[in-house]
């Protein structure tokens, strides 16, 4: 059989955390080949192992395939580790909690590219919607079904990728679960998973957030422009 | 069973358009239900209907679904159109993953400023022949099939055969050199569904026009 899988991409969250995240929690050992420079990253994009389209700064190769693409990467990940429902309508629940998931994650992730002027405006933003669109659909879901897990009554993709988005709102603002005490639970909840507890000690390949100014900001940046 | 999907969006093609395609490439009749003012739209907000307080939102097996990939996924799982293993799925995904980013800049170009238009448009044209079609091309010519993924039909050649027709909307000479995706464009415009749709008086959305782009930058309050 194939050996573990081994992501490259650069030293930080960006569009790979998520896939860190998931694997991390379905108890995959994972490889990682990290660029530091430019030079190094047009050496992957050059290199033999050719992804699809001309330009990709992310792949994971995984079972005889060079994947490229988070979305497919992740939905790979979630239906090969069992992680995606059992069955068509527990999916399309978790897709819609994941999709939405994305928007918000998506905020967050490019904050660091935000205009100096625009720093406080786009915070308040993020913090707004996480408060009023998003979070408040969660802490519902919970509480209508009374269930542990967002869908199935077992652990999904869907909770795994609320975790994470939990704890990236509260890097921007500790306190932005108050008021939600489901979602209190529900973080402390499945932060005691063995996996994902593993996950969040130091030393893990957990990434921690960009530091402004670092190199892997820089990287970042340039990155996506 | 339940009756047939009903889509609520505006009257444009928007992020709802893939979803008709799809539907209608499956062979599956569909309602819609138009938002038509600021109202229109707040109503299915307040109703609770909208899950995160978006459009498109399509009704369907008795659900509210929202999230425009969800509700592709869903459709495309439903009719049996993404692939026959996890395997197949994770190509289709990357080959439309990769079509919904030039499909997102062709959405936008409606709302992009006069004078950065021109702009834009080339640059656009600049990604269709130099990173988007090469790659297609590149799959049909590798294994010389009729269709992208596992020998049979599956919605990466229904999104690709979308976006051809917007990329000849575009610029039809951009099509030039690609005759392997030209040929696959004729062969699935011809299913029999695909080609119901493609006739005048279908659910298939014309490119917006000024009045009705106004319109939905009122209704989703866009500036």
């Amino acid at each position: 059989m194939a050996g573990k899988p081994k992501l490259h991409y650069f030293n930080g969250r960006g569009r790979m955390e998520s896939i860190r995240w998931l694997l991390a929690a379905a108890g995959v050992e994972f490889e990682e080949e990290l660029f530091e420079t430019r030079e190094e990253f047009e050496k992957l994009i050059q290199g033999e192992k050719k992804s699809l389209f001309p330009g990709q700064n992310s792949m994971v190769e995984i079972d005889g395939m060079n994947l490229v693409e988070t979305r497919a990467i992740l939905r790979y990940l979630a239906a090969k580790y069992d992680l995606y429902g059992r069955n068509i309508q527990e999916q399309a629940w978790i897709d819609m909690y994941v999709e939405a998931l994305k928007d918000l994650s998506d905020m967050i992730m490019f904050f660091p590219l935000s205009l100096p002027g625009e720093k406080a405006m786009n915070l308040e933003y993020i913090l707004q919607r996480a408060t009023t669109r998003f979070f408040p659909v969660y802490e519902k879901a919970l509480r209508d079904h009374g269930q542990d897990f967002l869908v199935g009554n077992r652990l999904s993709w869907a909770d795994i990728q609320l975790l994470e988005v939990i704890l990236m709102a509260e890097e921007c603002k500790p306190s932005v679960l108050t008021g939600f005490p489901l979602l209190q639970e529900f973080k402390a909840r499945i932060s005691c998973i063995p996996t994902i507890h593993k996950f969040l000690q130091p030393g893990s390949q957990r990434k921690p957030p960009l530091d402004e100014g670092s190199i892997e900001t820089n990287i970042f940046i340039w990155l996506n422009l | 069973m339940a009756g047939k999907p009903k889509l609520h969006y505006f009257n444009g093609r928007g992020r709802m358009e893939s979803i008709r395609w799809l539907l209608a490439s499956a062979g599956v009749e569909f309602e819609e239900k138009f938002i038509e003012t600021p109202e229109d739209l707040d109503k299915l907000k307040n109703d609770g209907n909208l899950m995160f307080q978006q459009v498109p939102m399509v009704e369907i097996d008795g659900m509210k679904m929202v999230q425009t990939r969800a509700i592709l996924n869903y459709i495309a799982t439903k009719y049996n159109l993404y692939g026959k293993d996890i395997k197949e799925r994770a190509l289709i995904d990357m080959y439309i993953e990769g079509m919904a980013d030039l499909n997102e800049m062709i959405l936008v170009l409606s709302l992009c400023p006069p004078d950065q238009k021109e702009a834009k448009i080339a640059q656009i044209k600049e990604k269709v022949t130099d990173r988007y079609l090469p790659v297609f091309e590149k799959v049909l010519k590798s294994h010389g099939q009729d269709y992208l993924v596992g020998n049979r039909l599956s919605r990466a050649d229904i999104h690709l055969v979308e976006l051809l027709y917007y990329v000849e909307e575009l610029d039809p000479s951009l099509m030039a050199n690609f005759p392997l995706l030209k040929a696959l464009k004729t062969r699935i415009s011809n299913l029999p569904p695909v080609k119901k749709f493609l006739q005048p008086g279908s659910q298939r959305k014309p490119p917006i026009s000024e009045e009705d782009l106004e319109k939905a930058r009122k209704i989703f309050r866009i500036k």
